[in-house]
């Protein structure tokens, strides 16, 4: 059945965005309104798309040159694409909601609105995508638009650096992506995902091929994922606004590395090198990243290495050749992670952009629906029984149990590092006395804000369970459950929990201090110090071939030549009038000699 | 029996005295005549070619001779401008030896 149904999803945002930036951008609360109403069309259309199998779009042509490179501008509809879409507008739509609250008074009210409106155009792109020039193109504008987001707040210095880091930091990953595009054209001929697999056999034929292409696909993923050795951008990013870090964290930007992998999952599964190379980046960003999380002090930071850590689990998944337990894990993701950032948030604006843990406390009775919706989150991301996290991550160990027992121990030790880190968040932060006179003086959010914390508390407890994620997703049915799995995993949470509030309860400063995790472990000391020495060399050798080869033999061998020659031909013109006649003389008789006997 | 070899040899002569007039003498009166030396030279020789290149029908070839009057005229143009640029220079300089007038020079 055709529908223009997509068409209208994904256009929506991009008229609110141009709608806001051509007319109204001096009319803030309108700007917010169109904003917010053209990304419940979005959701409202999405829900539709979802409710109905079979869906499909006209699709209009692009790009057209025959047998040798086709890009139509079609979509994709089917289980994935639809439940990515509902969850990205849904989000979407939740954070915007909130947006109007954090963002009430905020002077670019109308420049973050339509950054978001254009944010979430390209998410929509993305999932939507049938090939990969389309896919490339969305992809560059979620990181282009992120990098307007993220630098929202461009007169702090902090703020734009982080953009232009996000930005720098994806640039690099993104060339990986698009030289894994041109490879997997270059031997099919093809950009579009439905033609290529019947024409995988071309790739398969050449395993080392398609191992770099593979890889260099999976470049793109962990640039947008934020994973090893490309992670530093994401806790940088926290300088923007908060809703923005929930955007970005959890539904959006960074799950559409995953989602992309699990897209293309039938060319990366056909070369079990490059899926262990996946599963390990995933298994060592997890743990590098749990690590990290358990020495930071600033909230927003706890949570960005703790998406870095969940996304590693997401990995391990794509990397283990599951799709669906990739995508669970990102669906329950979603939405604990979004909660806790949006708690974050709730809880930052009410102490007046405090962000240092240290510094707030007790706000357990000043925040009460802020922190039962808090908890809630953090019980889904360690994975307490009955909550979504659970069921999304009990997959994932299983999966890592059954196939690789290295990663799964790694995996079961990051786990319990979830739960140390983010109890001793909750502990910090929600109990004890206050520790500021902002804790103390720290009011509840208001209905816009804590409307979609409690939304997104049920999501977050009813996400994982069969019932309510079948819908959705084709969850791998649990085969002969293995009993050891949750038993070690619930031992593991529950060791991590216990041991952070055994360590943190009633503390007012940090008890331990590890500098090497503190400063996470030197890496973006290791880059600047890569940076500068490579910059160096580079500057040196352009500073020797602009001194030596342009400056001292283009330009200067040039003139001097020229002034050396003029010198030598100065010396004929002696100025005796008679040694002219004679050279006159010698000329002609030289003519005539020429002329007349050669 | 005078051929054309005796009537070009003297010629010959005539225009080398010229030439090195012109080259080794310092005054620019003598250059100018050496000059004039070297351009009856080249009538003399003109001259000696019309009286040898005799036609069939027993007349000279008075093209050369034709050329020979223009060179005379030519030569008589020169002398009157030259002698007025020479008076000119005289009056400029106070001199007419050539190493005196070197400003031709870089």
């Amino acid at each position: 059945m055709k529908s223009a149904l997509p068409w209208y999803a994904l256009l929506l945002p991009l008229v609110s965005a141009g709608a806001i930036t051509l007319f109204t951008r001096r009319l803030k609360t309108l700007s917010s309104l169109i904003s917010v109403a053209a990304v419940l069309g979005s959701f409202v259309c999405s829900c539709l798309i979802f409710g109905q199998k079979g869906l499909s779009a006209p699709e209009l042509k692009w790009i057209d040159f025959g047998t040798v490179f086709t890009v139509p501008f079609g979509f994709v509809l089917d289980d994935l694409s639809r439940m990515m879409l509902v969850l990205v507008s849904g989000i979407g739509a939740l954070i915007h909601i909130y947006s109007l609250g954090y963002m009430r008074d905020d002077e670019g009210k109308s420049r973050y609105f339509a950054a978001l409106s254009l944010f979430m155009f390209a998410m929509l792109g993305i999932v939507l995508a049938n090939n990969f020039v389309m896919l490339f193109i969305f992809w560059e504008l979620v990181a282009f638009t992120s990098y307007v987001l993220i630098g929202h707040w461009f007169e702090r210095d902090a703020a734009a650096d982080a953009a232009n880091k996000a930005f720098f930091t994806n640039r690099i990953g993104d060339f990986g992506f698009m030289l894994g595009i041109l490879l997997v054209w270059m031997s099919t001929r093809s950009v579009v995902f439905a033609d290529i697999a019947p024409r995988l056999s071309i790739l398969t034929s050449h395993p080392a091929f398609l191992t770099i292409a593979a890889l260099l696909i999976f470049c793109g993923a962990v640039g947008k994922s934020a994973q090893f050795p490309l992670h530093v951008w994401l806790p940088d990013a926290m300088e923007g606004p908060t809703p923005i870090s929930a955007l970005i964290h959890a539904a959006t930007m960074v799950a559409a590395g995953v989602y992309m992998l699990v897209r293309v999952g039938f060319i990366i599964q056909a070369s079990p090198s490059a899926l262990l190379v996946i599963a390990w980046i995933g298994t060592i960003s997890a743990l590098l990243a749990a690590l990290i999380a358990t020495q930071q002090s600033d909230i927003k930071r706890i949570l960005a290495y703790s998406t870095i850590s969940q996304l590693g689990y997401m990995m391990i998944a794509v990397g283990l050749a599951s799709n669906e337990a990739a995508i669970f894990h990102l669906f329950t993701h979603a939405f604990f992670k979004a909660l806790l950032f949006l708690g974050a948030g709730s809880i930052i604006i009410m102490l007046r952009h405090e962000q240092n843990i240290w510094k707030m406390g007790g706000l357990a009775r000043h925040l009460p629906i802020t922190f039962l919706t808090f908890v809630v989150g953090a019980l889904a991301l360690i994975g307490f029984p009955l909550f979504s996290g659970f069921f999304s991550k009990d997959t994932i160990l299983a999966l890592a149990y059954d196939h690789n027992m290295p990663i799964f121990v790694v995996a079961l030790f990051t786990a319990f590092l979830t739960a140390f880190y983010i109890l001793r968040l909750v502990v910090v932060v929600f109990f004890a006395k206050p520790r500021s006179d902002a804790a103390r003086a720290s009011d509840e959010s208001p209905l816009v804000m804590t409307g979609p914390l409690i939304v997104l508390a049920l999501l977050a407890w009813l996400g994982g369970y069969g019932f309510f994620a079948r819908h959705f997703l084709a969850i791998p049915h649990e085969k002969e459950l293995l009993l050891i799995v949750p038993v070690l995993a619930i031992t593991a949470m529950i060791l991590g929990a216990g041991l952070a509030i055994a360590l943190y309860r009633n503390r007012t400063s940090e008890p331990i201090e590890v500098d090497l995790l503190r400063r996470l472990f030197y890496i973006d000391e290791f880059y600047r110090w890569l940076l500068d020495w490579t910059q160096e060399l580079l500057a040196s050798i352009s500073a020797f071939f602009d001194r030596w080869i342009i400056d001292a033999g283009a330009v200067r061998g040039v003139s001097g030549g020229t002034w050396g020659i003029g010198a030598l031909l100065r010396l004929i013109q002696m100025g005796n009038l008679q040694a002219y006649a004679f050279l006159f003389g010698l000329g002609i008789v030289a003519l005539i000699y020429f002329a007349v006997f050669r | 029996m005078v051929t054309l070899g005796h009537y070009l040899i003297v010629s010959g002569i005539l225009f080398a005295i010229g030439f090195a007039g012109v080259m080794l003498r310092r005054s620019l009166i003598i250059i100018f005549m050496s000059l004039e030396l070297m351009l009856n030279a080249a009538n003399l020789s003109l001259v000696a070619f019309s009286r040898f290149h005799v036609q069939p029908s027993g007349v000279p070839d008075y093209n050369a001779q034709v050329f020979v009057f223009f060179i005379i005229t030519v030569g008589a143009a020169e002398v009157a401008v030259g002698l007025a640029i020479i008076v000119a220079l005289f009056r400029a300089r106070q001199t007419t030896h050539v190493e005196d007038i070197n400003t031709l020079k870089f």
